[in-house]
């Protein structure tokens, strides 16, 4: 069996006293797309920015492409990695906000030449052009001078998955990228990510949208007070859950 | 009632159709008392004017006489430069007192707090006496590393000139104020930048440079506008630490001559002037950092 994309195992985080994930293990295979659903404030987000070390965990470990995220173990022990070569971790995921996060004061073009000219050194010439490519596979080639207050929710959260896309990360993180869009323009980023996903990359989604899990998803996570409750096929999931948990959840949302 | 409120659009009610609704002329409220302030503000502006204009204690040809006097324009340049050096010293030391008080680390943020609570607490004109009179306090200023060997030692007296004193009194009472604004200004950038800039692996001093202070600006811009306006005019609280400035040069002229009032009419004239092109300059600048939001 080949080593997956993303490796939890016993992870632990707590706000304050409470405890938001209690001991959560999954796997994300390489090239597959997993899907996590659940109420809000069942930890599914907290998760996913754990993943990327945005929080730090309180026990457990996460890898990604088989590299310890946050912590270099040796004799036994954890040592907390310094920023810097946690930001070095971090250029291999990419994450797509639900709130989209562009920089409001740079164009959708900055926004996305912006790291891989400070972070990679890439000259600005080939940032612009690779910027271009990543414009036009997000259908906004003719916004690129636009500020984000310029641009649609939708538009924005697209100039966001370009700017993510374009230091090309081995896994790309989604938390609620639709929640915060008009019903109408839910579609046009969807459709995006649907097309990020043929193109075989590893993506985890944090969604309400069960529409997209069944027909996207590869595998299907269901947490609820920080557990993983249920996990499988989204076909089966969604259409017969063996928790009560999942039952319920599922009743209120469908 | 509602009559009154269908005629105040004739253009809609002529389209109705129901009868007894016909277009009336309306009759805007009028106002009778703003006329009589009005009326009145104007005779007290006249009668102030014309005192001014007439009253031969104003001396307005003394004050042509030294609007460019050469002492005055070199106190001017003084007041210019005092404003430039002291706002520059409260806007670096402020930067870093700001990055201190958002410190993770107790100690640094305590520190910084103590700082601004010490040196906004205590009037500015006392902090120019205090530091003028430092030399009282500690006669020599050594400094060395501990137990270690004297890099540098000399006279109080001969560090410590007006000019010092007054820079040091006013600079390092407008980094107190000057962090506030600048904290203010870092904490109004929602943290959401600060997660998307560190998801795409750029280095914490890359994300305040790049993403946060460029943001920040945009908060701290005005208020520092005004606190350069009122550095202008606070720099005429060392005159009491006889550093020729603009007013204390009014002073040095108008002790000798006894033309007190033309003189400092000729410092408020200058005040005014100054204070106006800072002015108008912040509302560009308000302008250029409004413009993409």
């Amino acid at each position: 069996m080949t080593e997956p994309m993303v490796r939890i195992r016993g992870v632990v985080k707590r706000f304050g006293g409470r405890e938001v994930l209690r001991g959560i293990d999954l796997d994300v295979a390489a090239g597959s797309v997993m899907c996590i659903i659940g109420p809000s404030g069942s930890g599914k987000s907290t998760l996913l920015s754990c993943i990327n070390h945005l929080e730090r965990i309180d026990a457990g470990r996460i890898w990604v492409g088989g590299e310890l995220v946050g912590y270099r173990e040796h004799k036994g022990r954890l040592y907390e990695l310094p920023e810097r070569q946690v930001a070095r971790m971090r250029q291999k995921v990419g994450m797509v906000f639900q709130q989209f996060n562009l920089f409001p004061h740079m164009t959708a073009m900055q926004n996305i030449t912006e790291a891989p000219m400070r972070v990679k050194r890439l000259p600005a010439s080939a940032a612009r052009q690779r910027a271009i490519q990543l414009l036009e596979r997000v259908g906004l080639a003719s916004k690129h001078a636009q500020y984000p207050a310029q641009l649609s929710g939708g538009e924005q959260q697209r100039v966001a998955i370009a700017r993510a896309l374009a230091m090309d990360p081995q896994l790309m993180l989604f938390d609620e990228p639709t929640s915060a869009l008009d019903p109408e323009l839910v579609g046009e980023v969807l459709a995006v990510m649907q097309d990020l996903a043929r193109s075989g990359m590893t993506m985890v989604v944090v969604t309400h949208e069960l529409a997209f899990a069944r027909e996207v998803g590869d595998a299907l996570t269901f947490m609820d007070d920080g557990l993983v409750v249920e996990r499988g096929d989204p076909r089966v999931v969604l259409s017969a859950p063996r928790e009560p948990r999942t039952r319920e959840f599922l009743s209120r949302v469908l | 009632m509602s009559a009154s409120r269908d005629t105040a659009q004739p253009n809609v009610a002529s389209t109705l159709t129901e009868p007894g609704i016909e277009a009336l002329p309306v009759v805007p409220l009028r106002h009778p008392w703003t006329w009589v302030a009005s009326a009145l503000a104007l005779l007290i502006a006249a009668a102030v004017l014309s005192s001014v204009a007439t009253n031969p204690a104003f001396e307005w040809p003394v004050v042509a006489e030294y609007m460019l006097d050469d002492q005055i324009l070199l106190g001017l340049s003084r007041t210019l430069e005092l404003t430039i050096a002291a706002m520059l010293m409260g806007l670096v030391l402020g930067t870093v007192l700001a990055l201190m008080r958002l410190s993770q680390n107790l100690l640094l943020s305590t520190l910084s707090w103590l700082y601004v609570w010490v040196f906004r607490s205590v009037p500015v004109l006392v902090q120019l006496i205090f530091w003028y009179n430092f030399g009282a306090l500690y006669p020599r200023i050594v400094l060395r590393i501990p137990f270690g060997p004297v890099l540098f030692s000399a006279g109080t007296n001969s560090v410590i000139t007006p000019l010092t004193a007054a820079l040091a009194g006013l600079g390092l009472a407008q980094a107190a104020y000057t962090a506030e604004v600048i904290r203010a200004g870092i904490l109004s950038v929602p943290r959401g930048q600060t997660r998307a800039a560190k998801a795409l692996g750029m280095h914490p001093t890359t994300i305040f440079v790049r993403i946060i202070f460029p943001q920040a600006m945009r908060v701290i811009i005005p208020p520092v506008g005004n606190e350069v306006i009122s550095m202008v005019k606070n720099t005429s609280l060392v005159s009491v630490i006889a550093l020729a400035e603009l007013l204390y040069t009014a002073q040095l002229i108008y002790s000798r001559t006894y033309e007190t009032i033309p003189l400092l009419i000729v410092a408020s004239l200058w005040y005014l002037i100054i204070v106006s092109i800072l002015s108008a300059g912040q509302h560009f600048l308000e302008r250029h950092y409004h413009h993409h939001t």
